[in-house]
């Protein structure tokens, strides 16, 4: 049996915390709240092209403090995701544009020309630098 | 000696010339920001390439599938 120093031991407790951490925050993360899913399969919400969700509606002060709060956290998501040569500002309206061809049906986003739009059947209308 | 005259007055000018154009711009740098109310301001004036766009559509997918919650 291989006999490890202090330091070593120590270094070796510190990557197994971190890959527990690692594994733990996805699926912390996995899933949407159940408040966020109602308002956006009720329209009151809606993804926008530049990667963040807006109001279709005039929000209760409780749906604007989530989509704030999301909003944010989306921000953090950008800023730190962003690959080097490109702005977050970049990063998030290519994420925006995946995510505008993801709603479902009766889903609310917004079209390039500012108008809040139904999501049917058909693909979405985007941005024409959308990939 | 007229040359040389010549030369000066235009390094005059010049140098006033200078001196309007820096005293414009610290002008057109006084100008009242008012704080925005809203907490994320979104603008859609971004500049971005295809190439960019191409590369970054897969760590777009990648993002929004490990952080499925807020997405």
């Amino acid at each position: 049996m291989l006999k490890l120093g202090k330091p070593a031991g120590w270094a070796m407790a510190a990557v197994a915390v971190t890959a527990a951490v690692a594994l733990a925050v996805p699926s912390a993360m996995a899933q949407r709240d159940p408040a966020y899913e109602a308002a956006r399969s009720a329209g009151q919400i809606g993804e926008q092209p530049d990667g963040y969700l807006g109001f279709v509606t005039s929000p209760t002060p409780a749906v604007r403090d989530m989509v704030n709060d999301i909003n944010i956290k989306r921000k953090a998501a950008y800023t730190s995701g962003a690959p080097a040569g490109s702005t977050v500002e970049q990063f998030a309206f290519v994420t925006g544009c995946n995510l505008i061809a993801k709603t479902r049906p009766g889903e609310k986003y917004k079209a390039p020309d500012g108008r809040w739009l139904t999501r049917d059947s058909g693909a979405p209308v985007r941005d024409s630098r959308c990939p | 000696m007229t040359i040389n005259e010549n030369s000066e007055r235009r390094l005059m000018i010049g140098r006033r010339f200078v001196v309007i154009v820096m005293g414009t711009a610290a002008l057109g740098g006084c100008v009242q920001i008012e704080t925005p109310d809203k907490p994320i301001e979104i603008n859609l004036n971004i500049n971005i390439k295809q190439e960019i766009v191409y590369k970054l559509d897969g760590d777009a997918k990648k993002l929004i599938e490990q952080n499925s919650g807020i997405f």
